[in-house]
C-alpha cells in the first residue's frame, strides 16, 4: 500500500485533521525524533497530520467516537502501529461498541495486510472477548485460499481449533489443500497437528492409514520434501520406527523401479542405519556417495558426514560380532557436545 | 516425476561478485536523509530495530566512527518507558520486548551498557513471562518464540542471566527451566521450530529457538542432526536459502539458516561458496544495500543480514559476527558474555 494509492481511492474527500472544525480543540503532538542521519524523518503531510492528532488523543486519553475514527485513519496509513491498535481496543471497550461490527473492519484489514502481526492479534482478542469462534474457520478458509502458506493465518487457525475444540473436519480440510498443492508444507504441518491432538498418532491402526496417505502422496511427487517429512513424523509414533514393514517395502519397490529421489535415498540410508541387521549397510554407504556426488551434490558434506556414521556401524558391527558386545550405532551417534566459550 | 522447484535464476555475467562495502556504508548513512517519505515514516513502529540494523552493519563494516554515538544513545533514552522498564520502537509508542532487545544491543555495540537502567529492564523482561515459560511480546500478551529469544538475549547482554540454578541472587532471573521447556515444546517432527507448539517449522523462528538454546547453553537438549538436515535442505540450486519448503530464497533467511547451522556446529553442511555468491548477487550495485533476492529493492533489514551472513562465511574486511546475537563478536567478548556454539 502506498499513500498515493490510498489517496487516489478518494481523491476529493480527504480533509486534513488540522482543517476539520470538530478537531479544533486538539493540538496535534509532533513526533519527537532522535537527530539525523539515522532517525531523521521528513513526514509526508497526511501522515504527519493524522499521527499528530493520534498522538495527542492517546496522550490526552481521549475516549470518543471521533478518536475511534481517527484510529481507523491512522491504521489505514500504517497497520503495523501496535500502539494505535492497543488504543483502538481500549476505545472499543470503553465505548461499549458492538464487537460484531469490528469483525467487518478486521476482515477488511486482514485482507489488505495479511502478513501483519497486529491485525491477526486484534482478531484473536476479538474472538476471545466475544468467546465466539463461529466465523473463524470460514474466514480462514478464504484467507488461506488467497495465500495457502500464510503463517499468521495458520497460527490463528491452530489457536481457534485448539481453544474451541474445532478439530471436527480439519483432516478433510488439510486433505483438500494437499490435493490442491502436494507441496503445501503448511497443510502437511496442520495435518500432523490434528493427528497429534485427535489421538490418531497414539493409535497404530489409524496411524497406518496416515502412513498410506503419505505414501500415496509421495508417489505423486517423489521429490516432495513435505510428504517425506510427514511420513517420517508418523513413524516416530510407531514401535518399529523407520523399520515399519509397509514403509520399508514401499521404499524398496520405489528404488527397484529406478526412482532416485534424494528423499528416497536418504530414507534408505536412515533405514539401514536404524536396522540392527547389516544387510543394507554397504548399499547405504554407496547411496551416501551417490547422494554426495550426484543426486544431492549441494549437500555433499552432509552426506560425507552420514557416510562416516554408516562406516562406523559397519566396523562396530563386525567388532560386535567378534566380541559379542552391544551395538549402539545410530545416525545420532555423531552428536558432538563439545562446547566452547565465545 | 515433476520437480517444480521454486527458486531464482541469477545472471552469471552481470551478478556482482565482490562485496561493495563502501556503497553499503554510504547507503546506510544516507538512509533516513534520502529515504522516500512514506516508506520512512511508516517504519516508525520499528525504528529502534532499524537503528540496530544500521548500527550493526556499520560496526561489522568497521565504520562505527562514522556515526555520532550520542544520537543513538539519546534516541534510546527517549524511547525508555520508566513505568514498565521496557523500550519502545519510537518515542510515544508502547514498550515491546523486540525493541527492548534492540535498544540493549545498540547500547552494547556503543559500549554504553552501564548507562542503561538494568534493574528496570530486568523487571520488564520478568513481567512478560507466562506460567508455561513462554514470553509475551508486550503487556497485551501475544506469545511467540521470538520473544523467548529476546528475553534471554536481553538478560545475557546485561550480564543478568544466571545459568546456575543455585544462584541465590533472585532478583535477576526468569524461570529458566520453564522457559527452556516451552522452547523445546516448539520443536516439530521435522526437527525444526515454529512460533508456538505445533506451528510450522520456519527458519526465522528456528534461529530464535536455537539462539535461545545457545544463550542458555542447552543446545545438547535437541536432536541437532535432524534439525541441521532440515536447515541444509533450505539451500536451493541458486545457492540461496529459503525459510520453509517451497518458498523463494531470501537473504534474511540465508542469515537465519547459516547462523543456526553455525551455532549447531554444522555450517559445513551447506555449500558456502554458492550461498556467498547468492548473497553477493543480492547487492544493489547502484544505490548500495542488499535486497531479499537479486534485482529487488534494497533495505537496511536485508543489508545487515547480508553483511552478517558474509561475515559468518569468512568474508575478509568484516568484523567477526556472533551467530547467536548478530552483533560483532568483539562486543560480546568485551561484555564477557558467553554463549554455546557446538563445534
Amino acid at each position: 500500500m502506498s499513500e498515493s494509492s490510498s489517496d487516489s481511492s478518494c481523491p476529493d474527500r480527504w480533509v486534513f485533521y488540522c482543517d476539520r472544525p470538530e478537531w479544533k480543540d486538539v493540538t496535534p503532538l509532533a513526533q519527537e525524533e532522535g537527530p539525523s542521519p539515522v532517525a531523521a524523518i521528513a513526514y509526508s503531510a497526511k501522515f504527519r497530520d493524522v499521527y499528530g492528532y493520534m498522538r495527542a488523543v492517546i496522550k490526552n486519553k481521549e475516549i470518543s467516537e471521533r478518536a475511534l475514527e481517527l484510529t481507523t485513519d491512522a491504521l489505514e496509513l500504517n497497520p503495523a502501529n501496535y500502539t494505535v491498535w492497543q488504543y483502538r481496543r481500549l476505545l472499543l471497550k470503553e465505548l461499549n461498541k458492538d464487537l460484531h461490527d469490528e469483525f467487518d473492519y478486521i476482515n477488511q484489514m486482514i485482507e489488505d495486510s495479511a502478513k501483519n502481526y497486529q491485525v491477526w492479534h486484534h482478531r484473536m482478542v476479538l474472538v476471545e472477548w466475544l468467546n465466539d469462534p463461529s466465523m473463524e474457520l470460514d474466514f480462514l478458509k478464504e484467507a488461506l485460499s488467497a495465500d495457502p502458506k500464510n503463517y499468521h493465518a495458520w497460527k490463528h487457525r491452530q489457536w481457534v481449533i485448539k481453544t474451541f475444540n474445532l478439530f471436527g473436519s480439519e483432516m478433510e480440510f488439510t486433505e483438500s489443500l494437499i490435493e490442491d498443492d502436494l507441496r503445501n508444507n503448511s497443510a502437511w504441518n496442520q495435518r500432523y497437528f490434528v493427528a497429534l491432538h485427535t489421538g490418531i498418532l497414539s493409535d497404530p491402526d489409524r496411524t497406518r492409514k496416515e502412513i498410506d496417505f503419505a505414501m500415496k502422496a509421495i508417489l505423486k511427487a517423489t521429490l516432495n520434501e513435505s510428504s517425506w517429512n510427514y511420513l517420517r513424523g508418523l513413524l516416530i509414533h510407531m514401535d518399529k520406527g523407520l523399520l515399519e514393514e509397509d514403509v520399508v517395502d514401499f521404499c524398496e519397490k520405489l528404488y527397484a523401479s529406478g526412482n532416485r529421489s534424494r528423499h528416497l535415498l536418504a530414507m534408505l540410508v536412515d533405514i539401514a542405519l536404524e536396522d540392527e541387521d547389516t544387510k543394507n549397510d554397504e548399499r547405504a554407504l554407496q547411496l551416501c556417495e551417490e547422494l554426495a556426488k550426484r543426486y544431492d551434490h549441494i549437500r555433499e558434506k552432509y552426506w560425507n558426514y552420514i557416510a562416516v556414521s554408516v562406516k562406523k556401524k559397519i566396523s562396530s558391527t563386525s567388532t560386535t560380532n567378534h566380541k559379542s558386545t552391544e551395538n549402539e550405532t545410530s545416525r545420532g551417534c555423531e552428536q558432538i557436545e563439545d562446547t566452547v566459550n565465545l | 516425476m515433476a520437480n517444480l522447484l521454486k527458486d531464482v535464476v541469477i545472471d552469471e555475467k552481470s551478478r556482482p561478485k565482490q562485496l561493495l562495502l563502501e556503497k553499503h556504508v554510504d547507503y546506510l548513512l544516507k538512509y533516513g536523509k534520502d529515504a522516500n517519505d512514506f516508506e520512512f515514516c511508516t517504519t516508525e513502529y520499528l525504528r529502534m530495530s532499524g537503528m540496530y540494523w544500521v548500527l550493526t552493519t556499520l560496526a561489522v563494516a568497521k565504520k562505527l566512527d562514522t556515526v555520532q554515538r550520542d544520537q543513538f544513545l539519546d534516541f534510546i533514552d527517549e524511547c525508555w518507558d520508566s513505568s514498565s522498564g521496557g523500550y519502545s520502537a519510537c518515542p510515544g509508542h508502547d514498550p515491546h520486548i523486540l525493541y527492548t532487545l534492540s535498544a540493549v544491543q545498540i547500547a552494547a555495540t556503543l559500549d554504553a551498557i552501564e548507562r542503561l537502567p538494568s534493574d528496570d529492564i530486568v523487571r520488564y523482561v520478568r513481567s512478560l513471562q507466562n506460567p508455561d515459560g513462554s514470553f509475551a511480546g508486550d503487556r497485551w500478551g501475544e506469545v511467540d518464540t521470538r520473544f523467548s529469544f529476546c528475553a534471554v538475549a536481553t538478560l545475557a547482554l546485561l550480564g543478568r542471566l544466571h545459568l546456575d540454578d543455585n544462584d541465590n541472587d533472585t532478583d535477576n532471573n526468569i524461570d529458566l527451566e520453564s522457559a527452556v521447556r516451552f522452547v523445546l515444546s516448539c520443536q516439530n517432527f521435522d526437527g525444526g521450530f515454529g512460533s508456538r507448539p505445533n506451528a510450522e517449522s520456519h527458519a526465522g523462528l528456528i534461529y530464535c529457538c536455537v539462539g535461545f538454546l545457545s544463550v542458555v547453553r542447552r543446545l545438547a537438549s535437541i536432536d541437532g542432526d535432524t534439525l541441521a538436515w532440515w536447515l541444509s535442505e533450505r539451500q536451493l540450486p541458486s545457492g540461496g536459502l529459503n525459510g520453509r519448503p517451497e518458498k523463494l530464497p531470501d537473504v534474511c533467511y540465508s542469515w537465519w539458516v547459516i547462523s543456526s547451522l553455525t551455532m549447531l556446529g554444522r555450517q559445513r553442511w551447506i555449500d558456502s561458496d554458492r550461498l556467498k555468491a547468492y548473497i553477493l548477487a543480492s547487492q544493489d550495485v547502484e544505490t548500495g544495500g542488499f535486497s531479499d533476492r537479486p534485482g529487488d529493492l534494497p533495505d537496511p533489514f536485508h543489508t545487515v543480514f547480508g553483511v552478517a551472513a558474509l561475515s559468518l562465511l569468512g568474508e575478509p574486511g568484516l568484523l567477526q559476527v556472533s551467530p547467536t546475537f548478530c552483533m560483532p563478536q568483539q562486543v560480546i567478548d568485551r561484555l564477557g558474555v558467553t554463549s554455546q556454539i557446538l563445534s
